[in-house]
């Protein structure tokens, strides 16, 4: 079969059809959906201006609804690596009985509308759900505080740390731990000196998929918080706030910030992670 | 022997007990909640809430985007995993890289978008107002707002694939004289059918789960403009907690269908999935 592939390719220069047609459709659905309204975008926000940013950066409701998101993301996506790591493992690791179903059930937020989750996440952590109750006797406050803002990014994030983290762990050589046990390391120093330097690009691609995620999650977020300015109201609020209120420049300028964290996060994951990383391989 | 790698028991024990604790509060709570609250108050008041005229409405208008976006995206994805796997071009990573774009950008950002373009201050006012076209507020933002957000859904799932499988079989059809239209149904189709059905399911639950972008553009107008997720939140904010689970029910069942096709997929076809499913 591949003889006669290489023998094909040889001697027609297009052995196959469809190119120029395949391509352009592609392109031109790509440039239609994706685009041009993201276009719109980066020339409404390069149009604003210097005084035009420092007016919506100024504006100390808009400062701390970004820093409201940017650290509960912050914080939502280090734990959510983290716990994503503890279930990756115990799935690759170790046979017990569920572990096809924990498999399955981890790809849940995906395929959860993002509303349905929000609703529910609420219930469970007001102060009279399954949850908050318990925590309601010593004054803890988790739905409409930050805290159940940043289960809500937990429960969106922890998907993409599992799913970066599974077939790192599927690959990852038990030589290499063997030959560091036999040598007498202790369990502990093998995961610390072996282990983790191994899972240490897709630990950080996975911190960058669910920060990114978190920035900008909106649905499953919106009916937990509380939404009360300068202390529970998330940026992607705010810019809904500001739309309904006409002010295109101060959504825009919050839009544009946004959109620039997450192409900062997509070229950390494509081109920043495995460079370093391939840097110090190299090296050592 | 005992394998040297495993740790003692009860370190073992109490990591699956962890990571079960993690996935029972994260994960099956909050499903559990959803058809708990919905069926609270009887099946009677959970299916009265799903065929009150204004969940009626927004069913429809759910499965009316759902039907317009789903085939769009999966031709316009077909063709493009086509001119991506099959031919070298220029500028190819740059492609791909431009197809994940719209995981990375939040859904209200996506609206906000839409709505430069069609707003009242858009670029396309002046064209939309001469020909009296509403797009903003509209059926026609909201399907463009599903468009957007699932683009990359149908393309992410066969791209893979495709590069693993190679040109061979299409190659040996043309050889043997196969015509385009003939090698793509009797060859190319066959093979990626698994895929193309698991990313058109991917696609559809994410059209009818939409919820922050279709939020942006959709001017929450009852039995008009609403879809059932926006339907659900205008339900749980006035306060109609069994109907707003009810309607979320519904959603909730299409997501575990998700998962079991999924499950099913990948046990009984798994070599016809892409092997690296990473990011969605």
């Amino acid at each position: 079969m591949s003889a006669i592939a290489t023998d094909l390719r040889r001697r027609m220069r297009h052995p196959l059809p469809g190119f120029g047609l395949s391509l352009g459709l592609g392109m031109a659905w790509l440039g239609l959906i994706v685009l041009l309204p993201l276009a719109a975008l980066v020339v409404r926000s390069a149009g604003l201006g210097s005084a035009g940013w420092l007016h919506v950066l100024h504006d100390p409701r808009v400062r701390a609804a970004l820093a409201l998101s940017f650290g509960a993301s912050s914080v939502a996506a280090v734990i959510a690596s983290i716990a994503g790591a503890l279930v990756a493992w115990v799935i690759v690791r170790y046979r017990f009985p569920g572990r096809r179903l924990m498999d399955a059930l981890v790809d849940l937020p995906f395929a959860l509308p993002t509303a349905v989750a929000g609703i529910a996440l609420t219930a469970i952590y007001a102060q009279n759900g399954w949850v908050g109750r318990v925590f309601e006797p010593f004054g803890m406050k988790i739905a409409y505080a930050a805290p159940g803002i940043v289960i809500a990014l937990i429960f969106v994030g922890i998907p993409f740390a599992v799913r970066t983290l599974q077939p790192v762990l599927e690959t990852l050589g038990r030589d290499q731990e063997e030959a560091a046990m036999s040598l007498g390391a202790s369990r502990i120093t093998t995961f610390r000196r072996v282990v983790l330097p191994e899972l240490a690009p897709a630990l950080l691609t996975s911190f960058s998929l669910a920060f990114a995620r978190a920035l900008g999650e909106y649905g499953s977020v919106i009916f937990i918080a509380g939404n009360l300015p300068f202390k529970t109201e998330i940026a992607p609020l705010l810019i809904i706030i500001r739309l309904e209120e006409y002010d295109y420049d101060g959504a825009v300028a919050i839009a544009a910030l946004l959109l620039a964290t997450s192409f900062i996060c997509l070229l950390a994951i494509n081109t920043l992670i495995p460079r370093l990383f391939a840097r110090k391989r190299r090296d050592a | 022997m005992r394998d040297p790698l495993q740790a003692p028991r009860w370190v073992h024990w109490m990591l699956i007990g962890l990571a079960m604790l993690v996935v029972a509060f994260l994960l099956v709570m909050p499903l559990a909640m959803v058809l708990g609250a919905a069926f609270r108050e009887g099946v009677g008041v959970w299916f009265a809430a799903l065929v009150e005229p204004d969940a009626v409405a927004a069913l429809k208008l759910t499965l009316m985007t759902a039907a317009i976006v789903i085939p769009l995206n999966a031709f316009f994805g077909m063709a493009t995993a086509w001119a991506v796997t099959r031919f070298e071009f220029r500028g190819k990573q740059a492609l791909l890289a431009l197809i994940d774009l719209p995981f990375a950008v939040s859904p209200v950002v996506a609206g906000l978008c839409l709505v430069l373009l069609f707003g009242r201050e858009g670029w396309f006012a002046e064209l939309l107002a001469r020909y009296d076209v509403q797009v903003l507020f509209a059926p026609p933002a909201i399907v463009l707002a599903t468009l957007f957000i699932t683009f990359p859904f149908v393309a992410r799932e066969l791209i893979p694939l495709m590069e693993q499988q190679g040109a061979e079989e299409e190659l040996a059809a043309r050889s043997l004289g196969a015509g385009a239209w003939h090698t793509f149904r009797r060859v190319t189709l066959p093979n990626i059918k698994w895929a193309l059905l698991y990313g058109v399911l991917l696609c559809g639950a994410r059209a009818m789960g939409e919820f922050g972008a279709v939020s942006v553009v959709s001017g929450h107008i009852r039995g008009l403009t609403n879809t059932l997720p926006l339907h659900i939140e205008i339900l749980y904010n006035e306060f109609h907690a069994t109907a707003a689970f009810a309607v979320a029910s519904l959603l909730a069942a299409l997501a575990l269908v998700t998962l079991v096709v999924r499950f099913w997929l990948e046990a009984r076809h798994g070599d016809a999935l892409a092997r690296a499913h990473r990011r969605h």
